[in-house]
């Protein structure tokens, strides 16, 4: 563009409320009008899905007079609108009075007590009464599906926003759940009404992340935990995942991506645990583990691309969907279960719990870690690995039940033997991360410049699909990282059809990788970044940047996975 | 039956087609025609078709003319063509549904009514073989015989022109809709207009569409044929869910080569190669003509590729619905077409900018498409003399409730309801009082007494908040309570929402529910306000127009009939007497002998009174139990 044409670009503009916004490419006035400051109340539109218009809350009103729905609305130059009138906040009222009505009004019990947008509108429009009461309105009691590991369906709760119907099919691909039935007997349904867990689920738990309302809320686990954290009989160990220590704090005030795993390893012994170690150690495991047999598939020429093996509700995807692929997918456990293997069988050996009960509980971003923990593969002798998942946001809830004060606490260490992580591993909470960890291994030339430009051959950031050519040897490798499943399906399909090649393929379920869990505290893109941020300062920081430089692993492999490596960090799905 | 056909492949071959079909057709001394519609067919008409053509084959009659046969035979059709036989036909709806099965004979005109198998001999005898009318079929009121159709009140103050060929020749036959005219707009859509010309046309005629809207066709197609994109869809809503409504229904059945050419014409003007069919599965016997329809036009050629000889291919499919309502909501229509669950996405896109699969669409209803061809052929100008300035044309209605006369009728736009319902339909039933007509279906609202005079058209309905949405016109005498029609098209709403958006999900719900409780007798006097506060947000805040004007009935109906409401719930009292949780038990004072068996019956002690004298009921002890009216050997006690 030359500078004459920059002058003659004209900008356009819209009135909000009597103030004028600047338009830049929002996609409809729901955006502009939030540009322009308001918080305008919505339960169906979320900027990364389609736009559904079914909550009719962000009406606003035009010149004319006429009621818009603004997230269906396009921007259009000097479009003014009204955010606040009359008209409108009956209408919204009207419509938080009807959903309310028809929902089970429990929120006292209710799972999403405190998080729920539902009540969170109804206090914001002071909804004091309603009056759609009685036999003529009532509405059946439909049974709660328990089904899944990871996540519990009450349609009681639901209002209908389809948010989880649009993000199981169009972030994962997956479809399992849609609607049925008309008029007020539509609800979201599994086909044919099946339970969930008989589905096409993978458990990602996305849908629960974007519901409003507790219609989808993340199985609780905390009870269980805090049984085992209360019998004298049990030594109860805690392994904390990367990604949870940049979105932990975000409850209790402190910016996303602010590193308080220090703070986390304090709470948890508050809470009774009686070792607390890092997943980065059991990361850095898998980093040794899955370059050697990517280095001997290079070799081999066999079975590549290398699918990459952390994410448990992508294995579950390939299961379902494309189990003509388990052959490429390595065969490394996650970094969970490998540190949830090795840290009973150190314990048998130095009997480090006075024969104890060694009880695994796993601090995940995921929900689909909770499905992983109890699969059979992950048992051996009939004990599992891991005894118990929870996730960010239930340890979130035991220290508020516990009374810790979050802010107070002075950060600690955790715990030797696994309580050294190299930067490799701690950057496996965010997409592009296993790739990186990954490379700094297979790469010949170690000196730190090498290992700082890997960051730039185009593996980070949070897009959905990205691609990166590193050379080994004399050999160029291609890699593509992805998240999101339905990302990932589109490449399998291309691979399928012969028209890309890929050497190494690191995939994640969850749009952004861990730091945007199911198990998460909800964040949209920008919040996702800054946590991804975090976790990259937190590799800036370690001392030892490669996985192979842990100085914990030499013991490891000397000690306990001497011969047994391939019993206790492989697995065959 | 299947027979090989040569395909037109250039306008003279259609036309010399044409000019043979009428040739045979004119051999035909008279023509029977039997209505083999959905009501009619019901009736029994479909078994007395068989009955008169074993008949007359028994008296040696030719009735088994088949003109396609002609055509192949054309190098020797003199002779055929000198032998002078009967057409006996499966023919179109004849609107008169109330007295079917009809039989109508030309070209004397006579129509029979309520015709039975029984009947078949003495009408083979007295009208085929003889020239006279089977009397006691005819048409009578007051004392009069009506023998032939054009005599008959119901329709004297209709036209023809969308019907015109409904009920004048064989719907399963393309030979006999091509002798009528047929695919002679396709002709001049072909080879005399271009693709603007026809757009300009359909504008200048001032068509608006029949489905409700009442947008201007000839303008969608324009945007349409605009459009960037070169794959665009032409898209036929026949999913015609009103209750009471079955124009569409009986174009389909009777007329389907109308509606398939007016989707060719729209195909040729917007530059679209394919065309869609929506029927409503419970209409098997429409798509069983259509998919007929379709056969034979492809066997002339007048569907597929290089249609009469020209680039121009086309070709139409049809998709059946699964029975929602919704599923005539535009975007839910194409949705369900393509596979997805019937449920209106936001606009914009509108459907001519990203209709089906993305595609920009024209999207009409039957019977817009229907009217093409008829612009088509007696030019725009000629069409505007029809109807009003605002809304050209003729507008088929749907007449039904307590009218003396049902059935399908096609009048000038601006005909007045009082023309309708008392010229046409022969006036109230059982010498009722005229209260009110439904128009519009369940988006519509009510038209009462003061709107006799009104003409319906677009225009005019809209100013009295009613709309004519796809042409049912339900007629209610005094003895219907309009809180129980309100509720009735409430109920049907709420059960056909498709649940998406919450003001009409959860509104219509909260509106029926009130609805319930006021004709249960549990309603109070604040809930008139609530419903029209309802009906206020449902209306301004829907994602789209079943949502919109889902609260229409109710509005109307409280406008015009609000003292019904209010002796509802104040007094407790349907002052139509139907609602039965109102209805109060009583005891007919003249007729009470005093016998004093209905106060011992009584459960509850409600009943009193001195032996011999009149008893009374105490209403506020009653519990409605009937027994007193079971063991009233006089029928003194009453409810109502």
């Amino acid at each position: 563009m030359n500078d004459n044409e920059m002058k003659t670009v004209k900008k356009e503009f819209m009135w909000v409320d009597g103030r004028r916004v600047e338009l830049n490419g929002e996609r409809n006035v729901l955006e502009v009008v939030r540009q322009a400051g308001v918080d305008l109340p919505t339960f169906c539109y979320h900027s990364e899905l389609s736009v559904y218009g079914a909550c009719r809350m962000c009406v606003v009103e035009d010149e004319r007079g006429q009621i818009l729905a603004s997230c269906q609305t396009p921007p259009k130059d000097g479009l003014k609108v009204k955010t606040s009138t009359p008209k409108l906040q009956k209408h919204r009222k009207m419509i938080l009075e009807l959903l309310l009505s028809s929902h089970c009004r429990d929120c006292t019990t209710c799972p999403k007590n405190g998080k729920c947008l539902l009540q969170e509108l109804a206090i914001r429009f002071s909804i004091t009464g309603i009056r759609f009461n009685g036999e003529s309105f009532k509405r059946h009691d439909l049974p709660i599906d328990n089904s899944s590991f990871s996540i519990v369906r009450n349609p009681n709760k639901c209002i209908l926003c389809g948010d989880c119907v649009r993000m199981c099919a169009e972030v994962q691909n997956v479809g399992a759940i849609d609607f049925k039935g008309r008029g007020s007997g539509m609800m979201v349904s599994t086909a044919f009404g099946d339970p969930i867990i008989a589905t096409d689920c993978v458990h990602c738990g996305q849908c629960a992340a974007v519901c409003p309302t507790g219609a989808i809320t993340v199985k609780c686990d905390c009870p269980a935990v805090w049984k085992d954290l209360y019998d004298g009989d049990k030594q109860v160990i805690a392994q904390v995942a990367p990604a949870v220590r940049v979105a932990f704090g975000e409850e209790f005030g402190l910016v996303s991506g602010e590193n308080v795993m220090g703070k986390i390893v304090a709470g948890l012994r508050m809470l009774g645990f009686d070792r607390v170690y890092d997943t980065s150690l059991g990361a850095d495991l898998t980093v040794m583990e899955e370059s050697a047999e990517f280095l001997e598939r290079l070799r081999s020429k066999e079975n590549l691309p290398l699918f990459t093996s952390c994410c448990p509700a992508w294995i579950c995807f390939m299961e379902k969907r494309y189990p003509e692929l388990k052959d490429l997918v390595s065969s490394c456990k996650s970094p969970m279960q490998m540190l949830g293997a090795v840290i009973k069988e150190h314990a048998k050996r130095h009997d480090v719990g006075d024969s104890k009960t060694i009880i695994n509980v796993a601090i995940m971003p995921c929900t689909a870690k909770k499905f992983e923990a109890v699969r059979e593969e992950f048992y051996r002798d009939g004990i599992a690995d891991i005894d118990h998942v929870i996730t960010t946001q239930e340890l979130v809830k035991m220290f508020r039940e516990a009374g810790i004060v979050f802010a107070d606490l002075e950060p600690e260490a955790p715990d030797m033997p696994f309580g050294i992580h190299s930067g490799a591993g701690v950057i496996f909470g965010v997409t592009g991360g296993v790739s990186e960890a990954v490379i700094r291994r297979v790469a010949e030339d170690k000196s730190m410049e090498a290992i700082l430009d890997i960051a730039y051959t185009g593996i980070r950031g949070l897009e959905g699909a990205k691609e990166a050519e590193v050379t080994v040897g004399d050999e160029k490798l291609k890699i593509a990282v992805v998240n999101g499943l339905k990302n990932i399906d589109e490449i399998i399909k291309k691979i399928l059809a012969g028209e890309v090649h890929y050497d190494f393929i690191e995939a994640m379920a969850c749009p952004g990788g861990c730091v945007g869990g199911g198990g998460q505290p909800f964040g949209l893109k920008p919040v996702k970044k800054s946590r991804s941020d975090g976790l990259y300062r937190a590799d800036k920081l370690s001392q030892i940047r490669q996985s192979e430089e842990n100085p914990l692993l030499a013991g490891l492999y000397k000690g306990v996975l001497r011969g047994r490596a391939k019993e206790l960090l492989h697995v065959h799905y | 039956m299947e027979r090989n056909v040569k395909k037109f492949t250039s306008r003279a071959d259609l036309q010399e087609a044409r000019y043979n079909f009428v040739s045979t057709l004119n051999r035909q001394k008279k023509k029977v025609l039997i209505c083999a519609e959905t009501g009619c067919v019901a009736g029994g008409s479909l078994e007395i078709y068989d009955k008169l053509k074993s008949l007359c084959r028994e008296r040696g009659i030719d009735c088994a003319v088949e003109l396609g046969r002609e055509l192949e035979k054309k190098d020797r059709p003199v002779e055929i063509m000198g032998k002078e036989s009967i057409g006996i036909k499966k023919s179109g709806c004849h609107g008169f549904c109330e007295m079917g099965p009809l039989i109508r004979i030309e070209p004397a005109g006579w129509l029979f009514l309520k015709v039975k198998l029984e009947d078949c001999q003495e009408i083979l005898e007295t009208s085929i073989v003889g020239d006279r009318p089977v009397e006691r079929l005819l048409f009578r009121q007051g004392g009069a015989t009506y023998p032939t159709r054009k005599e008959i009140p119901f329709y004297q103050k209709q036209i023809g022109l969308v019907r015109a060929q409904s009920g004048e020749s064989d719907a399963e036959s393309i030979e006999e809709y091509i002798a009528g005219g047929g695919y002679a707009a396709l002709e001049k859509a072909l080879f005399e207009f271009s693709p603007e010309r026809i757009c300009r046309e359909i504008c200048e005629a001032g068509l608006r569409g029949r489905g409700g809207g009442g947008f201007p066709t000839g303008r969608k197609w324009d945007q349409v044929r605009l459009q960037d994109e070169p794959v665009r869809y032409v898209v036929c809503n026949g999913d015609e869910g009103d209750p009471g409504a079955f124009m569409d229904r009986s174009i389909m059945e009777g007329d389907p080569h109308r509606l398939l050419e007016g989707m060719i014409v729209a195909g040729v003007a917007t530059g679209a190669r394919e065309g869609f069919i929506y029927v409503r599965a419970e209409y098997p016997l429409a798509i069983r003509r259509l998919n007929n329809a379709l056969r034979q036009a492809e066997k002339y050629g007048l569907l597929g590729e290089h249609i009469l000889g020209t680039d121009f291919p086309f070709t139409i499919h049809i998709n059946q619905g699964a029975g929602a309502f919704v599923c005539g909501e535009g975007s839910a229509l194409t949705a369900s077409i393509e596979g997805n669950r019937g449920m209106p996405r936001v606009k914009p896109p509108r459907t001519v900018e990203q209709g089906l699969f993305g595609k920009p669409t024209v999207l009409n209803n039957v019977e817009t498409f229907a009217n093409v061809p008829v612009i088509i052929n007696m030019t725009a100008a000629e069409y505007r003399k029809i109807g009003t300035v605002d809304s050209p044309g003729t507008k088929i209605f749907s007449l039904t409730g307590n009218v003396r006369h049902t059935g399908l009728i096609e009048v000038p736009m601006g005909t007045t309801l009082r023309e309708i319902v008392f010229d046409i339909g022969g006036g109230i039933k059982n010498d009722r009082a005229f209260k009110a007509v439904q128009i519009g279906g369940p988006s519509g609202g009510c038209l009462t007494g003061e709107h006799l005079d009104l003409p319906l058209d677009f225009e005019s309905l809209k100013k009295v908040g009613a709309i004519i949405g796809s042409g049912g016109l339900v007629v209610m005498d005094e003895d219907t309570c309009m809180v129980d029609v309100a509720r009735f098209f409430m109920k049907f709403t709420q059960n056909e929402s498709c649940g998406k958006c919450v003001p009409c999900r959860e509104g219509t719900r909260a509106m029926l529910g009130i609805l319930e409780r006021i004709v249960e007798g549990r309603g109070e006097p604040k809930d008139i306000d609530l419903l029209l506060e309802l009906e206020d947000t449902i209306s301004a805040t829907s994602l789209c127009g079943l949502g919109k004007t889902a609260g229409s009935p109710v509005v109307s109906t409280i406008k015009y009939f609000r003292d019904e409401y209010n002796a509802h719930v104040q007094e407790k009292r349907c002052p139509a007497g139907t609602c039965e949780a109102l209805k109060t038990i009583y005891i007919d004072a003249p007729l009470c002998r005093g016998c004093a068996r209905c106060s011992r019956v009584c459960p509850v002690g409600a009943i009193s009174g001195e032996v011999k004298q009149t008893f009374i009921i105490d209403v506020t002890k009653c519990i409605k139990c009937k027994a007193c009216l079971a063991t009233c050997k006089f029928g003194a006690i009453k409810e109502g």
